[in-house]
């Protein structure tokens, strides 16, 4: 125990760009990736607002060598992801040390499950979708593309937790001395399925979602894969690695309130925090930068903001939600933003809460609003999800 | 040093009648290509206005988990974890709320369906039901999700970070999926009499469902009915592999097959697949006694939750039913039973359980 766990490669796409370095771009040039919808046919597409990853399944699969249609966009992204995770990594040869592969999703293939619903009879060229409804075939697949065998390989699915959770599992599997190192994140794309899943639930927003602004209408949908490479101080010092940073504290909690809101004072997101701080053997005044879930929908950010509130005694760090670039990731948004934090910390740059421009009135919490230099030794990242489920994220320069 | 890890209750609704924790003493014979659970009286233990908004999943599981808790005799708030698998969640509402978005072109939706549909429900309703504000995870990898939220428990327990949790493995078996499975040659063509499985000569499976709850603890309790000794998983391992892979896998604890009284394996009739089990059972176990279950729980993603129920059974209990008996060998004491079980191939585990 009180072993590090080192990154030491991540991989992303998202609507803010294809790898790590176009989504830092377009970070520090406050480039947002929020759009109408343009490549899922659904007659919400005037109602919603959306952060869509720009390539199309054809480009996606010609860059992967795959077959057209052979795959769902959630294994098509979670691929590339992967793959600039491990190479980020310097990794050639994944089954040379126990390497395992922790995903984190919710839809899985639902985006072709959803499409050829009532086809599968009369078109057997489409019936290898089938098999893709299986949230863990699509982190086979990805295991399978990266080279993986006899490896351990897991799916997590906790709503928009899951990537978080991901990386939490990954870090205790390691800690505990079971891999040597591990490929931990998530993957969604958008599908009919969650934008009307999430329709109904009235909680997306029709402009531009507004992350703890008291004006806030909602969430903004996304898709996005992103992964770390996470691996033991005895991998590190054996290949001499470069460390990214390191995951220092991790915590998970349940709400036990409501299967889909947050309670009004957040206690499952407070449990979270101050798990993660004492994994992590740190007091709240340790914690640099919050990168906050900041979903903009009414109930997060207010039970958010009371939650950070109340762990950090009033004295909330300097705190923002990159929502307003990407939208909400949903499973993916834990790996997205553990992404970001290390690339906050490798910059000392607080990244922007875009679209804030008047304070919740039930506090007086404003998050930064302009990118912002700082010396950033931690950030801690929070994701939630339905199903009361709390994740907080402890990231650090030093093991 | 690290803390052992006992097992101590089980909760169980399959296709046998096992809710009532009788242990296979009337084998429920079916003659079909997919088999539902035997219900228990479900207003038992769930209100009706409540239950008719269920998912068949969350009722089977409210059934087994409870009596898991109750068995294992902890209160509500000792309970430190909720960690579920289940292969595909509440699928019945996943598949309403896909067939009502495209009937009603995207428009008169309800919410609790999708609600219903998100694969952690299961996990976040027991959370709810007994305030548990603990770890709460929901892994959902095909045959191997069970295994990963046993796993899961298993380092908790092991490393202090957890005394007492509830863990389970739920699937349901709803038409959409029993249809489409069919065009895949997954499921059956022709019937098969529950005995006779292995002998189908057919490919495909028996598909089925069931949700099977343990409570897992640091702590020997009286109920207890094993002690979980190890468990690994692999995402894929050709035939060859396996007997390799299960050897280091008992080294590591010190034991080799022949030290095994009991090996379960997860045969279920596919002749396209059985052969996985045949490399063990055929070659470095043929001399230990063996057993199967899937004749009796069906095929579903976490159906590894009724071989492990069996195995936790047979060493409470101390005898192995006739009716999983799988070759003429025969314990003179049942201390040490490894459960292997795979699907299609894919997601092999094996796990070691010791008498407590």
């Amino acid at each position: 125990m009180g072993k590090g766990v080192a990154i030491t490669g991540m991989g992303i796409i998202s609507a803010i760009g294809n790898n790590v370095a176009e989504n830092y771009l377009s970070l520090t040039t406050n480039k947002i990736g929020i759009s109408e919808i343009s490549q899922i046919d659904t007659i919400h597409k005037n109602d919603i607002m959306v952060g869509e990853i720009d390539d199309t399944n054809p480009i996606l699969e010609k860059k992967l060598g795959i077959q057209e249609n052979e795959w769902s966009r959630t294994v098509l992204i979670g691929t590339i992801a992967a793959q600039e995770a491990l190479a980020n990594s310097g990794i050639s040869d994944v089954n040379e040390a126990r390497t395992g592969f922790i995903s984190g999703t919710t839809v899985g293939g639902m985006d072709k499950s959803e499409q050829y619903f009532y086809e599968y009879g009369d078109r057997p060229e489409v019936r290898q979708h089938i098999t893709g409804l299986h949230a863990g075939d699509s982190t086979n697949k990805i295991a399978k593309h990266l080279g993986l065998e006899k490896s351990f390989v897991t799916t997590i699915s906790t709503a928009c937790s899951s990537a978080a959770n991901a990386i939490m599992l990954g870090a205790r599997m390691i800690k505990s001395g079971q891999l040597d190192r591990v490929i931990v994140g998530g993957t969604d794309s958008l599908s009919k399925f969650t934008i009307n899943g999430f329709k109904t639930l009235m909680i997306l927003s029709d402009t531009y979602s507004t992350p703890f602004d008291d004006n806030r209408k909602g969430l903004n949908l996304g898709e996005a894969a992103a992964y770390l490479v996470l691996e033991s101080d005895s991998m590190v010092e054996k290949n001499n690695k470069k460390v990214l940073g390191y995951v220092k504290g991790y915590g998970n909690a349940n709400d036990a309130f409501h299967q889909t809101a947050s309670s009004e004072n957040g206690d499952g997101a407070v449990l979270a925090m101050k798990k993660a701080l004492q994994v992590a053997g740190m007091k709240p005044e340790d914690i640099d930068y919050v990168n906050a879930h900041g979903t903009a929908t009414p109930n997060n950010d207010l039970s958010e903001g009371r939650a950070l509130i109340r762990v950090f005694d009033n004295k909330v760090p300097e705190f923002s939600s990159t929502k307003a670039f990407t939208g909400h990731t949903l499973a993916a948004a834990g790996g997205v933003e553990a992404v970001y934090s290390v690339l906050a910390l490798q910059n000392n740059l607080i990244f922007p809460n875009l679209n804030f421009k008047t304070s919740m009135k039930e506090f007086d919490l404003n998050p930064i609003t302009v990118a912002k230099k700082k010396e950033l030794r931690t950030v801690l990242s929070n994701s939630f999800g339905f199903g009361g489920n709390c994740s907080t994220l402890i990231f650090s320069k030093e093991a | 040093m690290k803390q052992s890890v006992y097992i101590n209750s089980v909760g169980s609704v399959s296709a046998q009648k096992t809710f009532d924790n009788s242990f296979l003493d009337d084998v429920v014979l079916h003659n079909d290509t997919v088999i539902n659970v035997i219900a228990p009286n479900y207003k038992e233990y769930i209100p009706p206005a409540a239950a008719r908004r269920m998912a068949k999943g969350i009722k089977m599981s409210t059934v087994s988990a409870k009596n898991a808790m109750q068995e294992a005799e902890v209160a509500e708030d000792e309970i430190d974890a909720i960690i579920v698998g289940t292969g595909l969640g509440c699928i019945g509402d996943s598949e309403k709320f896909v067939s009502d978005i495209i009937d009603n072109n995207e428009q008169f939706l309800t919410p609790t369906r999708f609600i219903q549909s998100s694969h952690n429900t299961v996990a976040g309703q027991i959370a709810l039901g007994i305030g548990c504000k603990g770890h709460n995870f929901t892994y959902v990898h095909s045959a191997i999700s069970f295994e990963s939220a046993v796993l899961d428990a298993k380092m908790q327990i092991e490393e202090n970070e957890a005394k007492t949790i509830l863990v389970g493995g739920v699937d349901e078996l709803v038409d959409h999926h029993i249809s489409t499975h069919r065009l895949i040659g997954h499921i059956k063509k022709e019937a098969v009499e529950t005995m006779s499985i292995l002998k189908s000569g057919t490919s495909g499976a028996v598909f089925s469902e069931g949700a099977h709850f343990f409570v897992l603890s640091n702590e020997k309790k009286s109920s207890c009915y094993s002690e979980l000794v190890a468990l690994k998983t692999f995402n894929v391992l050709s035939e060859s592999q396996v007997s390799d892979e299960t050897s280091n896998f008992l080294m590591e604890q010190g034991l080799t097959e022949e030290s095994v009284d009991l090996i379960i394996m997860g045969n279920n009739g596919d002749n396209d697949f059985d052969s996985y089990y045949d490399s063990l059972s055929k070659g470095a176990f043929k001399n230990v006694a063996q057993a199967y279950f899937k004749h009796l729980s069906g095929e579903f993603d976490t159906a590894s939750g009724f071989g492990f129920w069996l195995a936790n059974m047979i060493l409470k209990q101390g005898k192995v039913p006739a009716s999983v008996q799988l070759n003429e060998k025969r314990a003179e004491s049942v201390q040490t039973i490894l459960i292997y079980n795979q699907y299609r191939g894919e997601n092999h585990s094996l796990t070691l359980l010791k008498k407590c």
